[in-house]
């Protein structure tokens, strides 16, 4: 599959590295300017403070998503378990303040399951990950449909809240810091260091040739396993962050499984796998982020959001593509 | 991905059709037991409507996943289509051709678009489409909160809802246009070249074929075929629908019965047999739950399932047939 081509001069001189990070850094700095000419009150600690905090659940779906790209799948499920689990959430804890931990234990495990089947059907049966995760998709939300009847049931208790909502009020210069924030910071910091670590780079080298990690001994389905269990185990968070932040609702966790590969491309991991940063791609969300808050900031309307999304994406995707990432 | 996977197939009878035939025969059982009966009139009828919207839309789709490629914005086309064809008809007959034409012209335009995208700036099929299924939906969104436009009548008395005893004519064009589809695949240069471009792209190319070309042309098509899908809902509906394509998830159903027909998802293996019987598979495994009255939800799940184990089905027979 991989040939080397000699491309000309010119392009070559222009080309960034593919996989680097220029391509998101200077579209993020361009956003940021844009912001600040037009609402730089952004920048005061409250708001930024918050604006973080909001974008969390994001930047961790896409740093889970950024695993299982890199290892040459997709996740299409990870919005669809968001509703699941916030909705599951709900019903189990139905308001009472001590099953607030039993319930958070019991979904990170219950995302890692699914991630876990997503894995094993992709790999051991040989289904393709756009198809595995597509049906589990359907899996998901009907089966939580199902259980409870087309309503949401129950409620989330202020304990399973406070991580999406509360704040550490007064911190010296910054104000307030929210736990969002830290939930991120801590997941961000692991996600970097599982990258770097044996085991991230070994995943790069399964996404870019699976075969010539296999013939060194690498047992490929292992790895891109775990990178589904990954992907389940950060959507997981997000949705205990999201059902803080935003209550229970069948549609907690809508399109966010194209939010998050977008992210993750914008952040200039390729489709198919084999390059790119976990950092790039956490970097890709919390721009598409920013995208949304200064079109709000210049009035775009609501219903034309996805037409400068779409835009966007495309601009980005098609300046800092790497250039052999067609199939 | 692997190598194994590209093999020359001849035109067998696809595997679903044994599934298809399978499925209604456990079916018809079920419903039977349950006092009910699957094969009158209105069933039937039903069945095939939903089959022939879908069947239009995954017909197309099939074309660009056989060429290695994939369009996620046929859904927002499909909306598009019943919009344009509804307000230019305005509920008369002068304008029906005028407005079909204007459905499909846009309809290519946009399938040209996506083709570009993907060949020329190089962008992967998913992000292309999914981008410009988001421009779409941003000016669906922007400019319409609910029907407008009117279908011609003499359109809804035909396309919509006329029928040769159980076959209503929309499923007879889909078996037309899924018949011209075949005999391009199976006789055409187009074709040949379309399969070997899936193939190995690379591959194609070397052997001069140019597979820009190839793949721009099946992107059209596939637009194309989604334009159609909007016009039929059309003349279903009487008017135009800004949200019927996304509600019925036309753009992940029309791929999975692409793959339930067996067609291969990395391109290069498959035909459109295998899709019209994954279409009536989808649409009859419908038509079975709604006579059981089963929840909607559940046929959810069940449909999820099906998805992933057709296409485990497949993966093993490839890989038996790679072994051998």
């Amino acid at each position: 599959m991989q040939t080397v081509q000699r491309s000309p001069l010119l392009p070559r001189l222009l080309r960034v590295r593919p996989g680097g990070l220029a391509p998101i850094i200077a579209l993020l700095a361009v956003l940021l300017i844009l912001v600040a000419v037009r609402q730089s009150d952004f920048f005061a600690p409250p708001s930024l403070m918050s604006f973080l905090g909001r974008s969390a659940p994001i930047i961790l779906l896409a740093a889970g998503q950024y695993f299982v790209i890199v290892s040459g799948e997709f996740d299409l499920s990870v919005g669809a378990l968001v509703t699941a689990q916030v909705v599951v959430a709900a019903r189990l804890i139905d308001s009472e303040p001590a099953r607030t931990w039993p319930v958070v234990v019991l979904l990170l495990g219950f995302g890692a399951l699914v991630g876990l089947v997503n894995g094993v059907i992709t790999t051991r049966l040989r289904v393709p990950s756009f198809i595995t995760t597509l049906g589990m998709l359907l899996i998901l939300l009907g089966a939580v449909y199902l259980w409870s009847d087309g309503a949401p049931k129950g409620g989330l208790s202020d304990e399973f809240r406070r991580f999406g909502r509360w704040a550490f009020e007064d911190v010296p210069v910054l104000g307030r810091v929210p736990y969002a924030l830290i939930v991120l910071l801590a997941f961000a910091a692991l996600a970097v260091l599982v990258a770097r670590s044996d085991f991230g780079r070994t995943l790069i080298a399964v996404g870019d040739n699976p075969r010539t990690a296999e013939l060194s001994g690498v047992r490929v389905w292992r790895h891109r396993s775990i990178a589904f269990v990954l992907s389940g185990v950060a959507a997981a968070v997000a949705a205990i962050l999201i059902g803080g932040y935003s209550g229970v609702s069948f549609q907690a966790g809508a399109g966010l499984e194209f939010g998050a590969i977008t992210a993750v491309v914008l952040g200039g991991v390729a489709l198919g796998g084999g390059r790119g940063s976990v950092v790039g791609a956490m970097l890709g969300a919390l721009t598409l982020e920013l995208l949304f808050a200064l079109m709000n900031f210049y009035g775009v309307s609501g219903a034309l959001r996805s037409t400068v999304q779409g835009a966007i994406i495309l601009l980005a995707v098609a300046v800092s593509a790497p250039r052999s990432s067609s199939r | 991905m692997s190598a194994l996977a590209f093999r020359p197939t001849r035109w067998a009878v696809p595997g679903v059709f044994v599934a298809l035939a399978l499925t209604l025969a456990i079916g018809w059982l079920v419903v039977l037991i349950d006092g009910g009966q699957l094969f009158n009139q209105s069933t039937t009828v039903s069945l095939l409507h939903v089959a022939a919207g879908l069947g239009l839309v995954a017909v197309g789709q099939t074309l660009v996943i056989l060429g290695g490629s994939l369009d996620l914005s046929v859904a927002y086309v499909v909306s598009l289509s019943t919009l344009l064809a509804a307000e230019t008809m305005n509920g008369s007959d002068a304008a029906l051709l005028p407005a079909i034409g204007l459905a499909l012209t846009v309809s290519a335009a946009v399938g040209l678009f996506n083709g570009l995208l993907v060949t020329r700036l190089r962008i992967n099929a998913f992000i292309a489409t999914l981008g410009v299924g988001l421009l779409l939906k941003g000016y669906l969104d922007n400019g319409y909160d609910g029907p407008a436009g009117a279908t011609s009548p003499t359109l809804v008395q035909t396309l919509g809802y006329q029928r040769i005893g159980p076959v209503p004519l929309s499923f007879l064009l889909l078996v037309a246009v899924a018949g011209v589809v075949w005999l391009a695949l199976a006789r055409t240069r187009f074709g040949h070249h379309l399969v070997a471009v899936g193939g190995d792209p690379e591959v194609a190319r070397l052997s001069g074929v140019r597979n820009d070309r190839v793949l721009v042309t099946a992107h059209v098509l596939c637009s194309l075929c989604a334009g159609l899908a909007g016009i039929y809902l059309a003349s279903r509906l009487g008017s135009g629908a800004p949200r019927v394509g996304s509600e019925g998830l036309y753009d992940l159903e029309s791929i999975a019965a692409v793959v339930i027909g067996g067609t291969a998802l990395a391109g290069g293996r498959g035909g459109v047999l295998g899709t019209v019987g994954g279409v009536l598979l989808l649409a009859s495994i419908d038509a079975i739950f709604n006579q059981l009255e089963v929840d909607a939800f559940f046929k959810q799940v069940i449909r999820g399932v099906i998805i992933i184990a057709a296409v485990a089905v497949y993966a093993r027979r490839a890989l038996r047939k790679g072994a051998a």
